[in-house]
Order: structure tokens, then C-alpha cells, then sequence
């Protein structure tokens, strides 16, 4: 039989290859520390500050997920609130009407969304850059035209969502709260789990050079309708979480192109296509969004002149000022080459 | 009864808008051939080497591998069938370490997992010298440290055609024998290779073939100091008077810096 390059290339096996760093094993750490933390959290403190942490679960969920598409994918969506709603449909449909438990329901809403985005996915993959983000956005609208189209769920003015309604206030809110934060720690931590698999290292591939990761083997297409569906399937759990919290589904909310502005944000702000960067973005988001709530429209406008700052002058978000000496993982999802001792 | 080369292009043709660079370029190549390109600036090679890697798509003929027609396939099936590209202007995988960008190649093209995956990457990594480097990320390399990735990436493949674009411009004096070890060591594996450099010397040390190439044809092809001394090849890529006797050999062993700088462009 004819030899080959892995031949040439034997191994001698002085090194090996590692993936858990000392900084991975303490950002791991500390992130399931602060969400056992969070837990006991509505225990603690008022619930109108328990009811806003709901928020930011969301949006920690929204962020991650958009940063897989955008960030790593190169897909830049301003259309997810397409699966948002659908999301947030899915769980009324599903608690309220066919009876089903809080937790199936949730799960069932991500699997109707992320079953939903590989149709549009042939519909988007089409067009590319600038033709994709309006795409996506236009979808987004197609969706929403046509859920107000039925009385059965509300039409234009919405449906509210009841299958928790028999709880007192406080039990529902902090609930609510529990629920928004088992799935945020389920979502990041398979965003963690895709990123440091076989796909996530084609992704990460994907995320530096295209061309370059299809050219060493790579099913580029493939790989970006991989994400494409997570992130559809993410973006529904954050729209069954806010049916869950809000105990309402509007469709002009859920289906907003705000959703996609506050994602864009955050993921700029906080450093694109990195695990840590939307993290930190959503708290940047979240405490602004806190000192700011009194100004209106003024807070907005903040929020885009931060943006384009960012844009222009913070090209890798504040995760890439703090890792700019070298690479510092939060997350077990790199390669690391040590030898053997 | 003759078989099949291993790879074999028809009539191919490659325009960008109105400028064709490639036309009816037929080629064959047997496996085991180190096949050494050379030819001015401009005149298709890393065009050619594209085209047959898929990162750009023929124009008009058919490209053969195994005597299948694999013309339409994407660059990615053609990295997964043994076919390796290596760009002339290298395209690391930027925010990725040395050691991530080639276990890309060697879990994806090559198809391995686990510590199969991680030994083919770390022997390529190896073979270019890069060891020393293995968790920088790529963007801390110099543009020799990224044209040694570029090399090894493709060898971390494990692929059966290997495409070299201009690998050694730039290497020292002692760099180039390390190299020119390299790929003969690579092709004594059985990897076919098809070699584009502007250094020479590098390149005869290894070829088995030599083609130079200008305005998308080929000018000459044959046993390579053949092609260094036939007159047309002297005039229109040395740049010697096409009759002067054996210059060709001593120009391109002595003074192959120069060669390398300042090779005719069509321009
Ligand atoms: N993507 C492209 N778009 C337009 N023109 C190109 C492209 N790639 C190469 N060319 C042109 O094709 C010609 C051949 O280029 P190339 O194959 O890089 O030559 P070589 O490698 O022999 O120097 C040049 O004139 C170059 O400008
Ligand atoms: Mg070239």
C-alpha cells in the first residue's frame, strides 16, 4: 500500500495536547459558582430587582446565540426576533392550550424554532453580506404578517399566557426567575460544548477566514446551517421566557427589530466571536440600561453612540482590551500544546 | 495498457472579466511527480494552482482526478480527496493558534479524530519548524512564520496532491536545502507535488518536471534543466540571450536571489 504524509510525520509523542487551562478551570468554575449564587438569589434581595434579572437572562441567551451566528458564523442577523416570536407563540400554544409542563414546553418552542430555520435557512443562505442581514429582517416581518393573521392566538392585539397565572405574584416571579436562569446556564453551556466540538473548530475556522476553512476540508455551508439552527432554536427559548415572564405575547414586542438591535450591541460591546465577549456585553447592556431607564429616548441614543464607538475604535469589544496580551480562555475550548513531563 | 494520470486537466480556461489567465491548458500529472512551475509574474500559476485546488472555478474545460470529473466539486470536497492548497499570500486562521490551525486541516481534510488528528497536525507543525510557536495565535507570526503554517496546514491534510505557491522567496541561504529536504521527503511518501517557486535552484534540486508558464500556456515543458536551457524559457523568463551556451544553469545555481527579485513581468 502507498505511504502517506502521516508517515513522514510520525509523532514522536514529546507533547501532547490540552484543552482545560488554569484560566478555563477558573472561568468555568466561577461561572457555575455565580449561577449557584444566583439561585438563592430571590431569597435575598426585592423582586422588582429579581424580576429585572429575568431581562438579562434573556438577553444573555439572545447575545450568545446571535455571537454564534454573527460572531463565529459570519451570518449578521437583525432578524431573530423571527424566532423570538415564534418562540413566545410556541409556549402559549404549548403550556396554555395542549396542557403541557412548563419545562417540555420550553424545550418543544427551541425544537419548533430550530426545526423552522432550516426552510428559511435555504431562503437566507442565498444572499450574502448586506442582501442577508435585510433578508433575515424581512423574514422576520413576513412572520410576524402572518401571525396576526390568526384570532386563534390573538391576532394583532396578542394572547396572554396563563399556564402560571394560579401562582401568587411572588412564587410566579421568582419562578420565572429559576427558569430564565436554568436555561441561560443550559444555553451557555452548550455554546460552550458546540465550540469546543468537531463543529466548533470548524466554526472558529469559519469565523477567521471562509475560504481559507473550506480549502482545508471544511463544509463551510454545512457548518453555518448548523448554527443557523441553534441560534434559531436559542432566540426561541429567550421568546418562551418572555411569555413566561411576562405573561404576555404581543406580537409588535416580540417580533421587534429592537431585539436585534440590543444583541448587535451587546456583542459588539462586549467582543465579537468569542465565548466571553457577549457576556460581558449584557452586563455592560443590563447596568446602562438600569441608570438610563428615566431618559427615554436619550438612552437609546447612548446605546448607538457607544455602538459606533466600539465599531470604530473597540474593534474586539472590551473582552479583546482585556485578552489583547495573548490568549485568555474563561471557557475549555482551545487547543494547548504542553510537553509531556 | 496506459493508466490513467492521477490528475489531468482538459482545455481549461479561466477568464476574470475580459483577461483570460488560463487558456486550454492541458496537463497531466502522474502520481509521485514533483511537478515544478515557473514563469513571470502574472502569468497564471497561482490562478492554476486555484482553479485545481477549487478556491476559483474553471471557466470552461474539465478537471480529472483519478480520471473522474471533478470539475463542479467545491474546495472543500477537493481538501477532503486529497487535494491540498497552500495560498502565496498566506491565509492563517488569524485568532486561531498555530497548533488549532492546522488540527483544522487535520481533522477536516485529513480526516482524523482525536490523537490521530493531534499527531498529524503536531508532525506538520514539526516538519516547518514551527513548534516553538504552537499556542501563539497565528497573527503574531512574521510572514515567513505564516508561510511555514500555509506549508504545514497543507501537509497536516495528509493529502495525495500537495500545491505549493512561492514557498521559499525569502527563506536564507541554509533555510532552502531544509526545505528542499522537506518536500523530498514528502514526495518519497508518495505525495504527488506541484510546485510553483521563483527560486530555481529549490526547485530542480526536487522536480522531477519542470513547465513554465506565461500568458496562461505553457511555453516549454519537459525535464527541468531542458526547460531552463531551451531558448524561449531563457528569453522570456531569465531574461539571457536565448543562444548563450549553459548560462542558464550557472545563472539560476549562482545569482538566484536575483531570480527570485526580478523575474520579467508581462506588465
Ligand atoms: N481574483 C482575481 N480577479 C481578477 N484578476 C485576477 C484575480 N486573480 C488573478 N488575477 C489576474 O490574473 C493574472 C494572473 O495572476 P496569477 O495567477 O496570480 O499569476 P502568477 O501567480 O503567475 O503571478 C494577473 O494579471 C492577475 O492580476
Ligand atoms: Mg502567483
Amino acid at each position: 500500500m502507498s505511504a502517506s504524509v502521516a508517515q513522514v510525520l510520525v509523532e514522536q509523542r514529546t507533547h501532547f495536547v490540552r484543552r482545560w487551562t488554569r484560566t478555563s478551570i477558573i472561568g468555568s468554575s466561577s461561572f457555575l459558582v455565580v449561577a449557584a449564587l444566583l439561585a438563592v438569589l430571590p431569597f435575598m434581595v426585592n423582586l422588582s430587582l429579581v424580576y429585572s434579572m429575568i431581562d438579562l437572562f434573556i438577553l444573555v441567551i439572545l447575545a450568545m446565540t446571535w455571537n454564534m451566528l454573527a460572531g463565529y458564523g459570519g451570518m449578521v442577523s437583525v432578524g431573530q426576533q423571527a424566532y423570538i416570536g415564534i418562540g413566545a407563540y410556541s409556549m402559549v400554544v404549548l403550556a396554555d392550550s395542549l396542557g403541557l409542563n412548563i419545562f417540555a414546553a420550553i424545550a418543544l418552542s427551541a425544537v419548533v424554532c430550530g426545526v423552522i430555520a432550516i426552510p428559511i435557512s435555504f431562503l437566507v443562505f442565498r444572499l450574502v453580506g448586506g442582501y442577508f442581514a435585510v433578508g433575515t429582517w424581512v423574514v422576520a416581518e413576513v412572520v410576524r404578517l402572518l401571525v396576526v393573521q390568526f384570532p386563534q392566538i390573538g391576532g394583532g392585539a396578542g394572547i396572554s399566557f396563563s399556564a402560571m397565572s394560579d401562582l401568587s405574584r411572588d412564587w410566579r416571579i421568582a419562578t420565572s426567575y429559576w427558569i430564565g436562569l436554568g436555561a441561560t446556564v443550559i444555553v451557555v453551556a452548550a455554546c460552550v460544548l458546540l465550540i469546543r466540538s468537531r463543529a466548533g473548530l470548524a466554526l472558529t475556522a469559519v469565523r477567521d477566514d471562509m475560504t481559507a476553512a473550506s480549502t482545508s476540508g471544511v463544509m463551510v455551508t454545512a457548518v453555518k446551517r448548523l448554527v443557523f439552527v441553534f441560534a434559531g432554536a436559542g432566540a426561541g427559548i429567550a421568546g418562551a421566557l418572555i411569555a413566561v415572564s411576562t405573561m404576555r405575547v404581543q406580537p409588535d414586542s416580540v417580533f421587534s427589530v429592537q431585539w436585534s438591535a440590543f444583541m448587535i450591541f451587546i456583542v459588539v460591546v462586549g467582543g465579537v466571536g468569542t465565548l466571553e465577549g457577549p457576556i460581558i456585553g449584557v452586563l455592560v447592556f443590563w447596568f446602562l440600561k438600569q441608570l438610563l431607564a428615566d431618559y427615554g429616548p436619550l438612552y437609546l441614543i447612548l446605546l448607538g453612540v457607544i455602538g459606533i464607538v466600539f465599531v470604530l475604535f473597540v474593534r474586539g469589544g472590551i473582552w479583546g482590551l482585556i485578552s489583547r496580551k495573548g490568549r485568555i480562555e474563561l471557557f475549555p475550548v482551545g487547543y494547548n500544546f504542553s510537553k509531556k513531563l | 495498457m496506459s493508466s490513467a494520470p492521477l490528475l489531468e486537466t482538459q482545455n481549461l480556461g479561466r477568464k476574470f472579466g475580459q483577461l483570460q489567465v488560463l487558456s486550454d491548458f492541458d496537463l497531466r500529472v502522474e502520481a509521485g511527480e514533483v511537478l515544478g512551475i515557473i514563469g513571470p509574474n502574472g502569468a497564471g500559476k497561482s490562478t492554476l494552482l486555484s482553479v485545481i485546488g477549487g478556491s476559483v472555478g474553471a471557466s470552461t474545460g474539465r478537471i480529472l482526478l483519478d480520471n473522474e470529473d471533478i470539475t463542479r466539486t467545491s474546495a472543500s470536497w477537493r481538501a477532503r480527496h486529497g487535494i491540498a492548497t497552500s495560498y502565496q499570500i498566506p491565509r492563517p486562521f488569524l485568532e486561531m493558534t498555530v497548533l488549532e490551525n492546522l488540527l483544522v486541516a487535520s481533522t477536516f481534510a485529513a480526516n482524523a479524530r482525536g490523537k490521530k488528528a493531534e499527531d498529524l497536525a503536531i508532525g506538520a507543525m514539526k516538519s516547518v519548524g514551527l513548534e516553538g510557536y504552537a499556542n501563539n495565535p497565528a497573527s503574531s507570526l512574521r510572514l515567513l512564520d505564516r508561510k511555514r503554517l500555509e506549508v504545514a496546514r497543507a501537509l497536516a491534510a495528509n493529502p495525495r496532491i500537495l500545491l505549493l505557491d512561492e514557498i521559499a522567496g525569502g527563506l536564507t541561504e541554509s533555510e532552502v536545502p531544509e526545505l528542499v529536504d522537506l518536500i523530498r521527503h514528502v514526495s518519497a511518501s508518495g505525495v504527488t507535488v506541484i510546485w510553483i517557486e521563483h527560486v530555481v535552484h529549490a526547485l530542480t534540486a526536487v522536480a522531477t518536471r519542470l513547465i513554465c508558464l506565461t500568458y496562461g500556456r505553457i511555453l516549454a515543458e519537459g525535464e527541468p534543466q531542458a526547460v531552463l536551457n531551451s531558448p524561449e524559457v531563457r528569453s522570456v523568463y531569465l531574461g539571457l540571450d536565448p543562444d548563450g551556451e549553459n548560462e542558464a544553469e550557472s545563472f539560476v545555481k549562482n545569482r538566484p536571489s536575483e531570480v527570485q527579485k526580478e523575474p520579467n513581468t508581462h506588465a
